[in-house]
């Protein structure tokens, strides 16, 4: 009888392979996940790998030669540029193959596809903000110029090549651990990488929910009060005193403007689940060869992003007979997107102008099939979301699209809301655009003129542009498709019943603030508005001014300047807001009143050296401190409004308080019989914050490094903390120029020096390879922590027997 | 004797299914190497589950000291188990053993069941 031992025995062995190759929770499949020929060990190479190679691939012209350095950056050296799109998507493939995946899928709202159904609202929202829409329209127009299409699609075979290679248990762990397959790639995706982009800094950077909740309780000037257009203290990137040109569009407002934009007091109870962070920003500047020790202009740039493994660039060196250029990429897309070439050196910033605006919809019904426009019912345009989900039945998802846009929230998705509004969301990135041209042509230019031409037709996100040349030009632009707006338009939900409130067109490319070779000797830009109040034009938006405030103070201290004062200068800890902010708060605090641990704390930062130090105290203190004075003047009223209203930053209360230090308002706690006054709320926010710096300083975690845990996370976030780093010796903050927050910061530090030898410095806080198994994964982190740079090789093609070449992969075409 | 061949055969059998064959091919190379030499199933059981251990951690363990354990390192303090490679390298063994060991004990019957 043994028939029975073998069916049990049988029986058991069949559900060992059936449970050990399933996903349970987020543990993955364990027989196929350990084991060393199928499973992550698959991933954990060797530290000697060796890289070089000769490959065959269908697809090319001619031959391409990768030289490696010791970086594991590679240089490609290619006969034309299709051969050479080809191979940077090869390479981004092969480096980077689950960040493109995942981050392209989560922008075309497909991240259920993996996550399951709990990333069906974030999926939702992508596709009702219009990020697909935005990709299919932007693919359209690349599609029409015969050479984007080339590039593009060389681009798009070439990380298909390398996809098309990948036998399972070469796939990027992220795959194993999650338990899915990388997807082919295509034209739309790389569109779709541009619009994430274009999302991470052009939306959310207007505030127009909030603002409109906010207008419900505080009136028109208060409202400027606490969101000014133009702060005092700011240093604006065009030089003050620059003439602009008469205004090549006067727009006219609406004759029912006061009554039913301004004057409605209607919230708008429905909020984005997925905002980009506000401090999506950065530095740049230029200092000319009249206050360089050269004589040849210096251009620096630091981008401002969320920090992450593997990170958001990938350094390379891409060559051809008729073009060279270095810089960094992001994979996903063509091109090096911040670099140099032989003649010129660019970056960017972003602008953070307010090109998004939503519109308030009345439909007919509950099918949305028809709404109230201009006296009439006007159809609509349904479009049908199909929103796949694993483990889960497919959710459908009806958006109806306006003559504005799409209609982001209604009925049926409020977002993080509560409330019900219909609201269409007019937005520039849905507008045709060919981004990708604007790159192709920088990575060429050589000279101003064509730098100019090259960004003229970059429409969205609009960036600061900065530029140099070795003949001597300094540069900048903001440039972008920005809406010429009448005085007030956008700040709040308009009105979507009347098309005279649409945007009446766009402010000409030729009027976009720029400025070109200053007496002054240097540019600079840091997401601080561009233009003081003589612009003739009205631009709300999202603006950080002290950074601004602190480079230009510094810039315009400085001559013989050297690419090492610019290292400084990116790595500058100084807190120009607290500068003017300690003294007010020393002023106003009464010490009788005080704790014995305030009173400690108090002594401390009265002798702080202002600096953002790793190792400072009284930063960690100041900050505390003033966070804490911030909320007792402002949570009182804005709480009012409703759903969370962001509060006035800090320079804007900083002024606030200067200007108007005891009659300010707001000082006064609403929901409490007393009138609270300056001195109140400053004593008692340090003996409160106190209690909380007496507990970090138990633990060791007094020191401002110490106190915010600087980390960079995996992209896969919290679910893998082992693949992040953590306890990151870096100080700053986002509105110092060493603008490291908590995981946010200076993602990419470049300083490039444009004598007739290029001399080039950068760092990125990552690795080329986005493999956790490897030794290139973090091994930049711990330079970019310590203030260190590395030489940029821009190598030539008779260095191929240098020893700085570590390895060389060759391509060939394939036989037919 | 017997048990050494079956060992060494299952690990042979295991390792070439791992080149062709998706992750579970080592219950198919056990299931076979305990039909091709025939012991009774504790044995067969064992000599499965100790080729796997051996052919399993073996292999980890090779390739985590080329890898300096930067992976494994990662991927114990994911699964819990601190940053213990060496506990991640015995544990994958043992999950490779115990298929091989039920697979091999179920190939052990289906021999003695032809038999009688």
């Amino acid at each position: 009888m043994r028939i029975i031992p073998f069916i049990i025995s049988a029986v058991v062995t069949l559900i060992l392979i059936i449970a050990l190759g399933r996903k349970w929770g987020s543990i993955p499949p364990m027989g196929k996940f350990l084991s060393p020929q199928h499973g992550f060990w698959q991933n954990a190479e060797p530290v000697n790998r060796d890289y070089s190679g000769d490959l065959q691939i269908p697809g090319l012209k001619g031959s391409v030669n990768v030289y490696f350095d010791e970086r594991l950056v590679p240089h490609v050296f290619a006969e034309n540029d299709e051969d050479l799109y080809f191979v940077q998507g090869y390479l981004h493939a092969k480096f980077r193959l689950f960040q493109m995946d995942l981050q392209t899928r989560a922008a075309e709202g497909r991240a259920s596809e993996i996550a399951g159904p709990r990333a069906v609202n974030y999926d939702r929202e992508q596709r009702r903000l219009g990020m697909k829409f935005a990709a299919e329209n932007a693919l359209a127009e690349i599609e029409k110029d015969s050479l984007s299409n080339a590039v593009l699609t060389s681009y798009s075979n070439g990380v298909n090549a390398y996809i098309r290679s990948l036998r399972d248990s070469e796939l990027p762990v992220e795959y194993k651990l999650l338990d899915f397959r990388p997807e082919e790639w295509s034209k739309l995706r790389t569109a779709l990488l541009m619009k994430m982009m274009a999302k991470m800094l052009s939306s959310g950077v207007e505030d127009d929910l909030t603002a409109t909740n906010a207008h419900k309780i505080f009136s028109e000037q208060e409202l400027q009060m606490i969101y000014p257009q133009v702060n005092d203290s700011l240093a604006p990137i065009i030089p003050k005193g620059t003439v602009f040109a008469s205004p090549g569009i006067v727009p006219i407002k609406p004759a029912s403007a006061d009554s039913f934009y301004f004057g409605r007091k209607e919230s708008a109870n429905v909020a984005e689940i997925s905002r980009p962070d506000k401090s999506n920003g950065s530095n740049n500047w230029v200092v000319a060869g009249s206050r360089t020790l050269s004589g040849y202009p210096i251009l620096a740039n630091d981008p401002h992003l969320e920090l992450s493994f593997p990170s958001i660039w990938y350094e390379m060196q891409l060559s051809t007979p008729s073009t060279n250029a270095y810089g960094v990429t992001l994979p996903g897309t063509p091109f090096i997107i911040i670099g140099f070439n032989d003649s010129i050196a660019w970056g960017v910033t972003n602008a953070g102008r307010d090109v998004k605006d939503f519109y308030s919809i009345r439909f007919r019904d509950e099918s949305k099939q028809e709404y109230w426009l201009n006296e009439k019912w006007e159809p609509s345009r349904i479009r049908i979301e199909e929103i796949k989900v694993r483990g889960s039945a497919t959710v459908y998802d009806t958006v109806a699209y306006t003559v504005f846009g799409p209609v982001m929230f209604d009925q049926s998705y409020t977002g993080s809301g509560t409330g019900h509004a219909n609201l269409a969301v007019r937005w520039v990135a849905h507008d045709p655009s060919n981004e990708p041209m604007t790159f192709y042509r920088l990575n060429r230019a050589g000279n101003y003129n064509e730098y100019a031409e090259a960004i003229r037709t970059f429409d969205c996100p609009g960036q600061n542009f900065v530029f140099a040349s070795k003949s001597g030009d300094i540069a900048i632009w903001q440039q972008g498709k920005f809406p010429a707006r009448w005085e007030g338009q956008g700040l709040y939900v308009m009105p979507g019943e009347d098309t005279s409130y649409s945007w009446q067109g766009f402010i000409p490319q030729t009027e976009n603030p720029h400025s070109i070779n200053p007496e002054r000797g240097f540019l600079q830009s840091a997401n601080q508005r561009a233009v003081d109040a003589d612009y003739p034009y009205f631009i709300p938006g999202g603006y950080i001014s002290p950074r601004g405030i602190a480079i230009d103070r510094f810039l315009s201290g400085m001559s013989s300047v050297t690419p090492d004062d610019m290292k400084k200068l990116q790595l500058n800890y100084f807190n120009v807001t607290a500068q003017a902010a300690l003294p007010l708060l020393l002023k106003y605090v009464d010490p009788e009143k005080l704790t014995q641990d305030a009173t400690k704390y108090l002594n401390i930062v009265k002798s702080w050296n202002l600096g953002a130090d790793p190792a400072s105290k009284g930063q960690t203190i100041y900050q505390c401190w003033f966070d804490s004075l911030e909320a007792a003047i402002w949570m009182d009223d804005i709480q009012q409004s409703g759903s969370a209203a962001t509060f006035p930053d800090e320079q804007t209360t900083l002024e606030l308080l200067l200007k108007d230090s005891t009659s300010l308002k707001f000082i006064d706690n609403i929901n409490t019989i007393e009138i609270e006054t300056l001195n109140d709320l400053v004593t008692s926010t340090l003996n409160k914050v106190s209690n909380l710096l007496l507990e970090k300083e138990r633990e060791g975690k007094l020191e401002w490094a110490r106190f915010k845990n600087p980390r960079i996370y995996h992209l896969l976030k919290e679910a893998v903390m082992p693949f992040g780093r953590q306890g990151l010796n870096v100080g700053g903050s986002g509105n110092i120029i060493n603008a490291m927050k908590e995981s946010h910061g200076p993602s990419w530090r470049m300083i490039v020096h444009l004598g007739p030898q290029t001399e080039a410095l950068g760092v990125f806080p990552g690795g080329q390879s986005g493999n956790p198994g490897s030794p290139y994964y973090d091994n930049f982190v711990d330079s970019w922590a310590t203030g260190n740079y590395f030489n940029l090789w821009m190598m030539k093609k008779s260095d191929a027997t240098d020893k700085k070449v570590k390895w060389t992969l060759k391509f060939a075409p394939a036989a037919a | 004797m017997k048990f050494f061949a079956a060992l060494i055969i299952t690990i042979l059998l295991a390792f070439i299914s791992g080149l062709f064959l998706p992750w579970w091919g080592i219950a198919i190379a056990a299931m076979l190497a305990a039909i091709v030499v025939r012991q009774k199933a504790g044995f067969a059981f064992l000599s499965g589950f100790f080729a796997l251990l051996l052919l399993w951690s073996g292999l980890s363990y090779w390739i985590d000291s080329e890898n300096e354990s930067i992976l494994s390192v990662r991927i114990a303090e994911l699964l819990g188990i601190g940053d213990n490679s060496f506990l991640l390298i015995l544990i994958t063994g043992v999950v490779g053993g115990l298929v091989a060991g039920f697979a091999a004990m179920t190939g052990s019957y289906l021999r003695t069941k032809q038999r009688s």
